[in-house]
This record gives C-alpha cells, sequence and structure tokens, in this order.
C-alpha cells in the first residue's frame, strides 16, 4: 500500500464571529467558534469530528469549504490553500469539496424536481448537453439506491432517508474528492440511520472519497470513522485512531464523553461507573484562561488555569492538549519520525 | 413489583384517530398498558409510532378536532379519565399528571420568571399562598441540582441553559406531587453529558419520591440504563413488551431484534458493516388491517398480509405483566 497522502491540511484554523453591542454597534469581542485547531485528513479516510453542540465542530465543517471566511489559519485541500484563493479559482476548486447537511428538509428547495435539484451543480460547473446531464443524474440516482421514476417528483414527496439519498446525489455530481458530511444523520430514524451510513460507506469504497464525518453520535462514529478528533469549545482535546479513542481515551473530556453515552446493554448499564460532568459549557464568547477545559475538568490541578496546554503527539498517533497527560515521563512525546500522520500535527505555523 | 397492588395508570385499548382532509390517520390503534407505583416504563418506537400522541391522548392535550379519542379507558387510579368534566381535568393535569416536553427550548414561557411559572401549579393546585409556594418552589429547585435556587426563582428561562430548563421542567412536573409522571423525549434535545447528568438525576429522584414514570424515546441505550420494563411501538401498536433485562436479552419481534441490530455499539466488537431495516414506516391510513410492519419484516407470510397479529404472551404470565409480543411468526416455527 502506498504511503498515505495528506488530502486536507488544516493549520491553526481560527473562526471568531464578531459581537457588535451598544447604540453604535461597536465591535466589543468575539465569538471564538474555532480556535487555532489544526489537523491532516488522508486520502480515502474518514475522520470524525465529534463534541457537544456549541464546541465548533460544523463550524470547521463550513470553514474548511469556505462557507465562511477564516479568521486565521490555512486550509489545504490538495495542495491549494482553500482558505486564501482568489473568487475565480475558488470557483474552480468548488467541485473537488462537496457538503452532505444536516437538514435533508431546509438544504433542498422545494420548488425544484430531484432532477433540477441534483443537475444543478452540473448547470453550474460543467458543459454537457441536456442528453448527458440526464444520463449523469440516472447514473447518481442509481449510485444513491434512488429509483429513476422519482426524476421529476418534488422533495415532499419524499422521506427523510431519501431526501439525504437526494442530497448525497447532488454532493456527488461533480465527482469530488472530499466530502464534509455535517450531521447527515441526525435528523432520521435509528432504522434509517444505517441505510444512509452504509450508501456511504459504499460510495466511499467505490469512489475513494475522503469524508470529513462531523457527528454527536459517538457510537455511529466509531462505526464510520478511522481517526476520531474530540472538539471541545472551539479546540481539539484529543485527536486519535478510532480505537485507540474509543479503547483508551486520554484526554478528560473524552473521556466523561464516552462514558457519557448510554449503551443499549441493561447489564453493562447496572454495573458502568459514569464520570458525570458537572456545570455547562462555558460561553466561547468568554473562554476561561488556561485550559478551556478546566472550568468541568474532574482532574484539575492549578497549572491548567494559568497554561494552554498545546495539542501534542504523546504516543503514536495519538495528540492530546491536556497538562496531565503531556507531563507524564513515561508517556511522553515521540522523536519526531517523519511519519505523516505525526508532522505538522501540533499546530506549527509556518 | 407488587403483583397484587392496583396500578397507578391502566390504559385499555385506547384507540386515537386524527381526521384530516386526506382521510383517517389511525396514530393510536387498540394500546393497552399498565404501571405500578415507582415504576419506569420505557417506550420506544420511531417518529410516528404513535408514542407521543398515546401518551397526549392518555390526559387529552390533543387538539379535538383533528384528534378523536375513538376508543378505550384511561383509568387514572380508578377513574376514567377520558369521562371525566373539564373541571376534573384541570385537575388531574400538572396535580395527577406531570409531564416533560422534548424541547426545553420552547415549553417555558419566556416572558415569565422561572418561579413564576414553578409557583403556578402550586396556588393553582395545592392552594398555596404566595410566601408557601415560593418556599416550595425553591426546595424543587434545589432538588433537581440548581445551585443558589430562592435566587434562580427571578431569573427568566433564557438565562438558563439547555440542562438547566429541562431541569426546570422537571422540577415544574414534579410540583404537585404527581402519581404519574410523562417525560416524553426529555433528553433527545441535550448533549450526552446533559444528557447523563439528567438521567441520574431522574434516578436519583425516583428512589427518593417513588412515582410511576413513563420514559419515551427512541434511544435504546437510555432505555437499557434506566426503565424496569419496556414497550415498543411501531405503526401505532405496542408490538412487544417485556421487563428491560428480557427484551434485550432475548427480543421477539422482528422490528425489536432489527432494532437493536442496526445500531452500532460503543465498546466490543466493531461491526464491518451495519444491518439495516429495509423500506419506510408505514402510513397509517385506513382502519389497520394487517401487520403494520409486514412490508419490512424478513419473517413475513400470507398471515401478516391477513390478520393484524394480537398481542400473545409468551413466557406464561397474562399479556401486559411479562414478556408479550404482536406477531404471528415465531422463532420456533423457524427452527423446525
Amino acid at each position: 500500500m502506498p504511503e498515505p497522502r495528506p488530502l486536507v491540511q488544516v493549520r491553526d484554523l481560527k473562526m471568531y464571529f464578531p459581537i457588535y453591542t451598544g447604540l453604535f454597534r461597536r465591535h466589543t469581542g468575539n465569538v471564538k467558534a474555532v480556535d487555532g485547531i489544526s489537523f491532516d485528513i488522508m486520502e480515502g479516510e474518514t475522520l470524525g469530528l465529534v463534541g457537544e453542540s456549541g464546541c465548533g465542530k460544523s463550524t470547521v465543517g463550513r470553514a474548511l469549504l469556505r462557507l465562511y471566511e477564516v479568521t486565521g489559519g490555512s486550509v489545504t485541500i490538495d495542495g491549494e490553500d482553500v482558505a486564501h484563493l482568489a473568487p475565480e479559482a475558488l470557483r474552480k476548486k468548488r467541485p473537488a469539496m462537496q457538503m452532505v447537511f444536516q437538514d435533508p428538509q431546509a438544504s433542498l428547495n422545494p420548488r425544484m424536481t430531484l432532477a433540477d435539484i441534483i443537475g444543478e451543480p452540473l448547470n453550474e460547473h460543467t458543459s454537457l448537453t441536456s442528453d448527458q446531464k440526464l444520463a449523469r443524474i440516472y447514473e447518481l440516482m442509481d449510485a444513491v439506491g434512488l429509483n429513476r421514476r422519482f426524476a421529476n417528483r418534488f422533495p415532499h414527496e419524499f422521506s427523510g432517508g431519501q431526501r439525504q439519498r437526494i442530497g448525497i446525489a447532488r454532493a456527488l455530481a461533480l465527482n469530488p474528492k472530499f466530502i464534509v458530511c455535517d450531521e447527515p444523520i441526525a435528523a432520521l430514524d435509528v432504522s434509517i440511520q444505517a441505510q444512509v451510513v452504509n450508501l456511504l460507506e459504499d460510495l466511499q469504497d467505490k469512489l475513494g472519497l475522503t469524508y470529513l464525518f462531523i457527528s454527536h453520535d459517538l457510537s455511529m462514529v466509531r462505526h464510520i470513522a478511522d481517526r476520531v478528533a474530540v472538539m471541545y469549545l472551539g479546540q481539539i482535546a484529543e485527536l486519535s485512531p478510532r480505537d485507540a479513542l474509543y479503547d483508551d481515551p486520554l484526554h478528560p473530556y473524552a473521556q466523561a464523553l464516552l462514558s457519557a453515552v448510554p449503551e443499549p446493554d441493561p447489564n453493562a448499564e447496572a454495573t458502568r461507573s459514569r464520570i458525570i460532568l458537572k456545570g455547562d459549557v462555558p460561553s466561547p464568547a468568554n473562554p476561561p484562561q488556561g485550559c478551556n477545559f478546566c472550568t468541568r475538568c474532574p482532574k484539575v490541578f492549578d497549572r491548567c488555569r494559568s497554561e494552554e496546554p498545546k495539542l501534542t503527539e504523546v504516543r503514536p498517533g495519538r495528540f492530546v492538549a491536556c497538562h496531565l497527560v503531556t507531563q507524564e515521563p513515561t508517556a511522553g512525546p515521540q522523536p519526531a519520525a517523519p511519519r505523516h500522520k505525526s508532522t505538522n500535527q501540533q499546530g506549527v505555523t509556518p | 413489583m407488587p403483583d397484587g397492588a392496583a396500578p397507578v395508570l391502566d390504559v385499555r385499548g385506547l384507540k386515537t384517530v386524527f381526521r384530516t382532509r386526506g382521510g383517517e390517520v389511525h396514530a393510536v390503534n387498540s394500546v393497552s398498558f399498565h404501571l405500578h407505583r415507582g415504576e419506569l416504563l420505557g417506550v420506544v418506537g420511531e417518529s410516528g409510532s404513535g408514542k407521543s400522541v398515546t401518551m397526549m391522548s392518555l390526559i387529552r392535550l390533543l387538539p379535538e378536532p383533528p384528534a378523536e379519542i375513538r376508543s378505550g379507558e384511561v383509568l387514572l387510579n380508578g377513574t376514567d379519565v377520558l369521562k371525566v368534566s373539564p373541571a376534573e381535568l384541570r385537575k388531574i393535569r400538572g396535580a395527577k399528571v406531570g409531564f416533560v416536553f422534548q424541547d426545553p427550548m420552547t415549553s417555558l414561557n419566556p416572558v415569565f420568571t422561572v418561579g413564576n411559572q414553578l409557583m403556578e401549579p402550586l396556588i393553582e393546585h395545592m392552594g398555596m399562598t404566595k410566601a408557601q409556594a415560593e418556599t416550595r418552589a425553591a426546595e424543587l429547585l434545589a432538588l433537581v441540582g440548581i445551585p443558589d435556587a430562592r435566587k434562580r426563582l427571578k431569573s427568566y428561562p433564557h438565562q438558563f441553559s439547555g440542562g438547566m430548563r429541562q431541569r426546570v421542567m422537571i422540577a415544574i412536573a414534579l410540583a404537585c406531587d404527581p402519581d404519574v409522571l410523562i417525560a416524553d423525549e426529555p433528553t433527545t434535545a441535550l448533549d450526552v453529558t446533559i444528557q447523563a447528568q439528567i438521567l441520574e438525576l431522574v434516578r436519583d429522584l425516583r428512589h427518593k419520591l417513588g412515582m410511576a414514570i413513563v420514559w419515551i424515546t427512541h434511544d435504546l441505550g437510555v432505555i437499557a440504563g434506566i426503565a424496569d420494563r419496556v414497550m415498543v411501538m411501531y405503526g401505532g401498536q405496542v408490538v412487544e413488551q417485556a421487563p428491560v433485562k428480557e427484551l434485550f436479552a432475548n427480543p421477539r419481534h422482528p422490528y425489536t431484534r432489527a432494532l437493536l441490530r442496526t445500531i452500532p455499539k460503543l465498546g466490543g466488537q466493531r461491526e464491518a458493516r451495519l444491518q439495516v431495516i429495509e423500506g419506510q414506516p408505514p402510513i397509517l391510513s385506513g382502519e389497520p388491517a394487517a401487520c403494520p410492519f409486514r412490508g419490512r419484516c424478513t419473517h413475513a407470510f400470507d398471515r401478516c398480509e391477513r390478520e393484524n397479529p394480537a398481542r400473545r404472551s409468551i413466557d406464561g404470565k397474562p399479556v401486559g405483566q411479562g414478556h408479550d409480543v404482536a406477531c404471528h411468526w415465531t422463532p420456533e416455527a423457524a427452527d423446525a
């Protein structure tokens, strides 16, 4: 197998939303939705991005595709810095990067037929004849398991799972390399979720797609992702290979988050010890000093309140931002071996 | 469980129909269940399975029309809620039956303080004076784990986070010490760490207060951790009902079996591919004459087309007491 190549490289990405207050709408502060995060996504890989609502995971997904103008940092997708591309070059880049949205109801135009919705990216970015276009639309509908007879129907005639298939077909229309899936199954029933997840996996195998899979469903992320990044309050707390994270989470927040997920097994539930976090997530407009988790961390100590921990590779392929883990002498950082996954992962800016 | 004691809530053959321009929708079809004091009944099912409509029918929260409760009995401590006068119904709602809704963001009134909303049922139903109600309200807020309760009574809902608002909703539902608490997806809108806090709180309160709870959810993980008994609903009907451990260890209905297989696990062996339930949930128009799950069932045979299966016991106990299932197919028949 060839050495995996990073398709997406994110370096020190910052996304602040300004707050304006008072009579003169003065700029008085920022909501730091994403505050300096760095990671890579390898070609053909699925990176899971998990966290609670408001932690900035959707903002990361949107900033990656430049649906927002980022505040700082760079997003390199397949060799080009998307965050700083000129408008015309960005337009040319768009076909390579697509998105599947959370709400299949809101992300489909109710007045367009299914063929119009799937065909719209083709109108915008290709010069196919109408016959070729229709052939491509049918091909896409086959790929996502929609009956060709439905081509002239409207979104409201479909169920949630089928609508999500339409959204996926639209995202696939231009043969993208990279797809951001922003909570693609959150709005679906349990019995339908598996259908959509299996479809996404099949398409990845067939087309060699790279996914950023954003979700708050940790069980589903365990199923679909190769590596998982846990976000808390705009920063990455831990980024680890899937099995390592689920078997032995290192960051206290990752530990608490995993222990909070209820398991469909009454015997396990009866004996399980849970880490119950106190309180709520602080406001991203006014994050705490030092480590952003220090207000709720059960293992907090003095250093956490003064010094911000950096995301550091503590074991091969495992990155953690926590003083408790990084200061352990036994689990110190590995010598900087020129492995792809490890290079440049810790927020090293040029 | 005290087998001899009469149940607090006994629902028999409840049928709710919605009249729409497109015809009748049979949302709840002959649902029966009962609940003892101190018991927590989990109700699982996907959207449209009729779980919320069933519970709202119990205390007649549905607008009539379009809804119509066509038949059935809802015995709350022996009185049929479906037959009482509007004045008596008012006394039952809030005082005898507490309700916690899914969305804590929209179920509190934004223009009144939290204290005001907590004191309202106390003054209305318990006949307390304002001062007494205020003391009791502060106690309730403290009970659900809100620090600095007395001061927080003067806060407005927007000053609380989602998890805290759900705690306030629980406090309001508990205010008059109801016999039955109905919680309709109370943690679905919350994050997992906050959900863990609320579940912990409910486990704790159950032991302290000993009331009967109906907990509606689509999350089998939540059910596994909190319920004594589980009722699985599909297409407006109860398809399976069993004690929680029995249901997870020995699911009998093809839908329950498929549902348990389709969800990925957090621990243990990671499945290479998720099992799917093919097809879509049924549309509940017309009198249900066939099994609602037949179109998606891998075991369906001609009888499922012809006859809607009745609930039958599989462990010898009367239907509703032990493990029962509404299905023509049996695993034993398949093995033979």
